[in-house]
C-alpha cells in the first residue's frame, strides 16, 4: 500500500474513517484497482467520526462510516454500500442461545451479573465493549442500550478482532461484533428469537444492523464517480455479500 | 578546522534533540491545558469518563495508572534488587558475563510481545485460578514488573559495584557476615543508586501502553480488587486517539499533558537523588 501510494503520478483516491468499513472497501479497492490500474486508491482507518470530519476537511476525496450522520453532520452526500449487523456473540461452550433485549441491556448496563440471572451456569458474567468513539459502539448503545449506559465495569477492547478474542478464550464473557466477522470459535446467540444470520437481516427480521456509508463532500466526477458506480455495481456488492454483508440493493426499507 | 566544523555539527544535533522535546513539550500542553481550563478541574478530575456526553473524568484512570505502577514495583523491587545484589556481591565473574547481558536482553523485548505472552498465558491462569475475568491489575502488574526488571537491575548492579572495596574489606575486618555487610553497609552507600533504579523503572511502568492495553482488560471502574480490570491514562489515549475528535481528542492531549508532568516529576527526583552522594 505503501509503495502504491509513492508511486502514484497524481493524489489518486483517498478514503478514510470507519475500521468496520475499512476491510471490505479494501477488497472492492484492490479488486477495482485491478480493472483499471491507472487509478490509485488508499483505504485508511481512523474511525467512523474522523472519517466524517476528514470529508468535510477535504482530507480524503471519500470518507466511510459505520454509523448514521448526526444532525451536527449534516451537509455531505451520502451512499450506503451495504448494511452490517451486529451480533453479540458469546463463548461457544455458553448453553445459552437466545437473549432478549432486556436482558442483554441488564448485562451491558451491570444489572446482570451471573449468568445463573438467565438460566446458565452459576458464573460472572464477563461483557466486553468496544471503546468510546467506535461507530460499533455507537450503533450498539443506539439500537440496543436506548436510554441506558454501558457500565464502566465492562471491559474495553479497541477492534471487533479484540474483542472476538476475549470471547473465544472466556467462558463466562459476552460482547458484540459485526455479524461478518463471527466464526466458529465463538457463538451469536438470538436477540427475541431472530437469529443474526443474512437471511434474517435481508428482510429485515433481524433488525439490530447499521449502514456501511460513503461520503462525499460533493457531486462525484471522473474517478471519484468510476468508483462509487464499481461499489455499487452486482460485483463489487457480491464481494461484499461474500464477506458477509448485505449488498445495498437487498436492504428491505420501511 | 575540521574540529571545528564537526563540533558545530554535533552541536547542531544535539539542539535538535531538545529541540524536539520543546515541541513536544509545547504541542501536547497547547492542546491540553485549554481544554483544561474550558472544562474546569472539578469535570477533569472527577470519575466520569464518557466523552460523547461531556464528561471527561480521568481520576479512575489516574488511581489505574497508579496501581498498576505500584503493582509493577511490588513485583519489580524485589526481584530487581534482589538479582542485582547477587550479580554483584555472590556470583563469579562467568556468571556475571552471562546473566546481565540476558537481563538487559528482557529490555529490547517489544512490549506487544509481553502483552502478548500475557494474553496467552497469565490472563487464563489468573482467571481459573484466582477468578475474575483475568484481565486484571494483578496481570498487568506482573508483566510490567518483568519489564521493569532490567532498569532496576542494571542500575542498582551499577551502584552496587562502584561502592568502593575498602567498604567491604572494612566491614568484613570487623567481623560482619556478607550478608549483614550487604545489608548495613553496601545498600546503604549504593542507596542512591538504586533508589534512581526503582524511580526509572516507575517511569517505564508509567508509561507503558501496549501489554497494558493488552491485558488490563481497560474497564472505566475504579477496581476494587488486584483481580479487576483497570484502564490507565496510557491506555485511554492509545485506545481512543484513533476515533477522537473536538473535545474528545483536547481530553486525550491532556491525559497526555497529565502524564507528562508525572514522569517529568519522577525524572527530577531521579536526578536530584543520584546527586545526592
Amino acid at each position: 500500500m505503501v509503495f502504491l501510494t509513492c508511486n502514484q503520478r497524481r493524489g489518486g483516491i483517498i478514503i478514510a474513517g470507519s475500521t468496520s468499513v475499512q476491510p471490505f472497501i479494501e477488497k472492492v479497492a484492490e479488486d477495482f484497482m485491478e480493472k483499471h490500474p491507472e487509478i490509485k486508491i488508499n483505504v485508511q482507518g481512523g474511525g467512523s467520526t474522523a472519517g466524517i470530519q476528514a470529508t468535510f476537511n477535504k482530507t480524503c476525496n471519500i470518507g466511510s462510516s459505520s454509523r448514521n450522520l448526526k444532525v451536527s453532520e449534516k451537509g455531505l452526500r451520502v451512499i450506503v454500500i451495504a448494511v452490517d449487523g451486529i451480533a453479540v456473540i458469546v463463548h461457544k461452550d455458553n448453553p445459552i442461545d437466545n437473549l432478549d433485549i432486556e436482558e442483554i441491556r441488564g448485562i451491558f448496563s451491570g444489572e446482570i451479573k451471573n449468568w445463573k440471572e438467565l438460566g446458565g451456569k452459576d458464573k460472572e458474567v464477563i461483557p466486553v465493549t468496544r471503546e468510546e468513539g467506535s461507530g460499533t459502539r455507537a450503533s450498539f448503545e443506539d439500537m440496543i442500550m436506548g436510554e441506558k449506559a454501558i457500565s464502566d465495569a465492562c471491559l474495553v477492547q479497541d477492534s471487533n478482532g479484540a474483542v472476538r478474542e476475549i470471547i473465544a478464550s472466556t467462558a463466562q464473557g459476552i460482547g458484540y461484533i459485526s455479524v461478518g466477522l463471527v466464526d466458529e470459535r465463538e457463538k451469536a446467540v438470538a436477540i427475541d428469537g431472530v437469529e443474526p444470520n443474512i437471511a434474517n437481516l435481508i428482510t429485515g427480521k433481524y433488525q439490530f444492523s447499521r449502514p456501511f456509508l460513503l461520503l462525499l463532500l460533493e457531486e462525484p466526477i471522473g474517478e471519484i464517480k468510476k468508483f462509487i458506480d464499481y461499489v455499487l455495481s452486482p460485483e463489487a456488492q457480491d464481494i461484499l455479500k461474500h464477506d458477509g454483508l448485505i449488498p445495498a440493493v437487498e436492504v428491505h426499507d420501511d | 578546522m575540521k574540529d571545528k566544523i564537526a563540533e558545530k555539527i554535533l552541536l547542531l544535533i544535539a539542539l535538535s534533540a531538545i529541540l524536539s522535546l520543546l515541541l513536544i513539550t509545547f504541542f501536547i500542553f497547547q492542546q491540553g491545558v485549554p481544554f483544561v481550563v474550558r472544562v474546569g478541574l472539578g469535570n477533569f478530575f472527577s470519575t466520569i469518563w464518557s466523552p460523547n456526553r461531556g464528561h471527561f473524568g480521568i481520576l479512575s484512570m489516574i488511581i489505574g495508572s497508579l496501581l498498576v505502577t505500584a503493582g509493577a514495583l511490588a513485583v519489580g523491587i524485589p526481584f530487581g534488587l534482589a538479582c542485582a545484589i547477587f550479580l554483584a556481591e555472590f556470583s563469579s565473574k562467568t556468571i556475571q558475563k552471562t546473566l546481565k547481558p540476558i537481563i538487559e536482553l528482557l529490555a529490547g523485548i517489544p512490549s506487544v510481545v509481553y502483552g502478548f505472552i500475557g494474553i496467552v498465558i497469565l490472563v487464563p491462569f489468573i482467571r481459573e485460578t484466582f477468578g475474575g475475568p483475568g484481565f486484571s491489575v494483578l496481570a498487568a502488574s506482573i508483566i510490567l514488573g518483568i519489564m521493569i526488571l532490567p532498569t532496576i537491575v542494571s542500575i542498582s548492579y551499577d551502584a552496587l559495584s562502584a561502592v568502593p572495596a575498602t567498604y567491604r574489606e572494612g566491614s568484613v575486618a570487623l567481623g560482619a557476615t556478607k550478608w549483614q555487610t550487604v545489608r548495613m553497609v553496601l545498600i546503604p552507600a549504593a542507596r542512591s543508586g538504586i533508589v534512581a533504579g526503582i524511580i526509572l523503572g516507575m517511569g517505564r511502568a508509567i508509561g507503558e501502553t501496549m501489554a497494558v492495553i493488552m491485558i488490563a482488560g481497560n474497564a472505566l471502574k475504579i477496581p476494587h480488587s488486584i483481580l479487576d480490570s483497570v484502564r490507565t491514562l496510557t491506555s485511554t489515549i492509545a485506545l481512543e486517539l484513533g476515533y477522537a475528535a473536538g473535545d474528545h481528542r483536547a481530553a486525550l492531549f491532556a491525559c497526555g499533558a497529565f502524564l507528562f508532568l508525572i514522569i517529568i516529576i519522577l525524572n527530577i527526583i531521579a536526578i536530584k537523588v543520584t546527586k545526592r552522594r
